[in-house]
């Protein structure tokens, strides 16, 4: 290892050494990337990849206020996803014109910096999160930002990756580097054999629910055991994505055999010599056998049922077979009073089955679960079948490629059929930044990341679950076990 | 960034836990640009109904804590995205302190980067501010940065920490991207033999 000796300018020398050698995943990416140690503990790292979103336009201007530009726009790439409407591909019917203008932003922003841009007119737009991953943007090793608490999403290929704020942004911008404080490290080992109709989604959910929406803060999570091995790369981006509704740093899984399927021959992977070199230092990167975290955490998924959150945080999630729980049962005062006003807020009533909550919308997207494969769930139990007559019910795939490959595969016509809107890429209603809103007092089943008050629109009540758990409610009108509608 | 180092100021209790940044400032003004006074979208749907009316009950639109310039809250607050615009929101309504059992990290980070101090306090002393500032409406704090302490009128305080670096920079008013240029050789070192 190399020894990177730092001039004393009250700042500390790192040394590492063979008899040094950092046992984990996390300590691996974090050590490879610290250019110096600042006394109050926090180090200075590099940034290998700098994603970009269409909510960058205050970081741009306080580049340019300080008469700064981008240091290295080689690293970085932008394209837009928060404000692009999902009806068509035109900005110019962007109502709100300082919407339009943050989308048209990072447009200008990037092109004139150098930094590589797909916009609407080219069909690798996306969601940033799901751009990243498919056009091989993202890979092991690599030490990712974004101006999105959902870059967690990126641990998935053996990443370290984590969402920064405006300010930030704008320091990677004019230095490539990012001040952090190193996190502690959580391993949450999730052992047994996913039954038919559960997948990811529903193991993150029971992640959260067990740790809380906290339960992870100050740490990087790794995620581990065989049902972890035994998901997707999709699967993996799910389970990483929704890290930071733990409130972890980051979120992250070894890179191993599907990993190096999923990123061969994608449009900026390494090729060629320099592929077979990648492989050799992506292969190092896993956690050494006997490596210590800091906590520990076990789930056995074996007996997991679909999941469904109930409340306004992610951590209110419970198997669909449950039922709406009682403030009356809460552990003490405020987690009564909390409870209370949470059940006010989406209309529930306790001890009600989760199976009779009606309702009103279904939004199958996000950077959560707009890839191919949770298309591909959702559709196959769509296939043959209606929607409720009184739901209004969307899938937005997470990018242009993902649209075009499941039209490729037919899944579009099996929606529509079905009386769904098959629309274009974007956040869309996850937050509903662009205007695709959910009503107020609307119920909606949603394959999003998050159901805090007002999170889809002033009033609307958000249910979180997969893409398959989303298109039985859909069908059905209300909350549903989707393995029902598979054992036909 | 602006300095603090001594601040005596009317504190707003939120006896609640989890609050999100969405809470902090909804997503329909995350396109304003910085210049905007992010302090009018400051718990924005808590402090204002459909129709524009102040919510009575919600304790920012209550007379004694409107002035407030810094608040007391539960365990994880900020949590949830990371748009700093709940910083934005805070510090352009005039909060300068935020006390709190714990944080969401990327919220407290950015509280940082704009000299919006948050201060972590065991769940004790935290219960114990919010049930005077509930007792007594308008009650001041003091927040003492050069001492570390949070102190009540009447002699209590608690002492709270802060790292030597944040400290230095709220009591100069010092900005980071300054300090990052100042180790420009360091980064330039690193890239030089950095192969990726």
């Amino acid at each position: 290892m190399t020894l990177r000796a730092v001039r004393p300018s009250g700042d500390t020398i790192i040394a590492t050494s063979p008899a040094a050698q950092p046992a984990t995943l996390f300590d691996k990416i974090w050590q490879q990337h610290c250019i110096v140690e600042r006394d109050d503990g926090q180090s200075l790292l590099y940034v290998d990849r700098h994603l970009l979103q269409d909510g960058s336009a205050p970081a741009f201007e306080m580049l340019r206020q300080r008469k700064l530009t981008p240091r290295m726009p080689a690293r970085a790439f932008a394209t837009p996803d928060h404000y692009v409407p999902t009806a068509n591909r035109d900005l110019a019917s962007i109502a709100d014109a300082e919407k339009r203008a943050m989308a048209e932003a990072l447009r200008t922003d990037s092109t004139s910096a150098g930094i590589r841009f797909f916009g609407l007119d080219d069909p690798r737009q996306g969601i940033v999160h799901v751009v990243g991953p498919e056009q091989g943007l993202s890979q092991p090793g690599m030490l990712i930002v974004c101006g999105d608490s959902h870059t967690s999403t990126h641990g998935a290929l053996g990443a370290l990756a984590f969402g920064i704020g405006a300010t930030e942004v704008a320091h990677v911008l004019a230095t490539q580097t990012l001040w952090q404080r190193k996190p502690k490290t959580l391993r949450v080992t999730i052992d047994g054999r996913l039954a038919a109709g559960v997948g990811a989604k529903d193991i993150i959910l029971a992640v959260i629910a067990q740790i809380g929406a906290a339960g992870a803060t100050g740490h990087a999570i790794e995620y581990a055991g065989p049902a972890i091995e035994g998901l997707s790369m999709e699967g993996r981006l799910t389970v990483c994505n929704m890290s930071i509704e733990a409130g972890a740093r980051a979120g992250m899984i070894a890179p191993d055999d599907t990993t190096f399927a999923y990123l061969a021959q994608r449009p900026f992977a390494p090729a060629g010599a320099a592929w077979d070199e990648a492989l050799v230092r992506w292969r190092a990167l896993r956690s050494a056998a006997d490596a210590q975290f800091d906590r520990e955490v076990r789930l056995d998924v074996g007996a997991l049922e679909p999941m469904v959150t109930w409340g306004n945080s992610p951590e209110d999630a419970l198997p669909i077979s449950g039922r709406i729980p009682d403030p009356a049962h809460a552990p003490n005062a405020e987690r009564r009073a909390a409870m209370a006003r949470t059940l006010d807020y989406m209309g529930l009533t306790p001890g009600a089955a989760l199976t009779d909550v009606k309702i009103d919308r279904a939004f199958i997207g996000s950077c959560t679960n707009g890839r191919l494969e949770d298309l591909e769930a959702a559709a196959a139990v769509v296939r043959g079948r209606k929607v409720a007559p009184h739901v209004d019910a969307w899938v937005v795939p997470g990018s242009g490629i993902v649209k075009q490959a499941a039209e490729a595969r037919g899944l579009h016509h099996v929606f529509e059929a079905a009386g769904f809107q098959w629309r274009h890429a974007g956040c869309s209603m996850c937050l509903g930044t662009n205007g695709d809103q959910v009503a107020p007092g609307q119920r909606s089943a949603s394959t999003t990341n998050r159901n805090f008050v007002g999170r889809q629109g002033p009033g609307s009540r958000t249910h979180l679950m997969s893409p398959a758990m989303a298109a039985a409610a859909a069908l059905r009108g209300h909350l549903t076990d989707v393995r029902e509608l598979l054992a036909r | 960034m602006e300095k603090l180092s001594l601040l005596d100021a009317v504190a707003l209790p939120i006896a609640r836990a989890n609050v999100d940044t969405d809470q902090i400032v909804p997503a329909r003004y995350l396109q304003k640009p910085r210049s905007a006074d992010f302090g009018a979208f400051l718990f924005r749907d808590l402090r204002f109904a459909a129709d524009g009316s102040e919510v009575p009950g919600f304790v920012l639109n209550q007379a004694p804590y409107r002035h407030a310039r810094i608040v007391v809250a539960q365990r994880n607050f900020g949590c949830g995205s990371s748009r700093e615009h709940a910083v934005w929101a805070l510090y352009d309504y005039g909060i300068r302190a935020v006390i709190a059992p714990s944080f969401g990290d990327i919220f407290a980070t950015n509280a940082a980067k704009n000299g919006l101090l948050t201060i972590a306090l065991p769940d004790t002393a935290v219960d114990a501010l919010l049930a005077q500032l509930q007792r007594t409406p308008g009650l001041q704090l003091r927040v003492d940065v050069p001492q570390q302490r949070v102190a009540l009128p009447g002699g209590t305080s608690f002492p709270f920490e802060l790292g030597a670096y944040l400290k230095t920079c709220l009591l100069e008013g010092l900005d980071e991207l300054d300090y990052t240029f100042s180790q420009m050789a360091h980064i330039e070192a690193f890239e030089r033999s950095y192969p990726y």
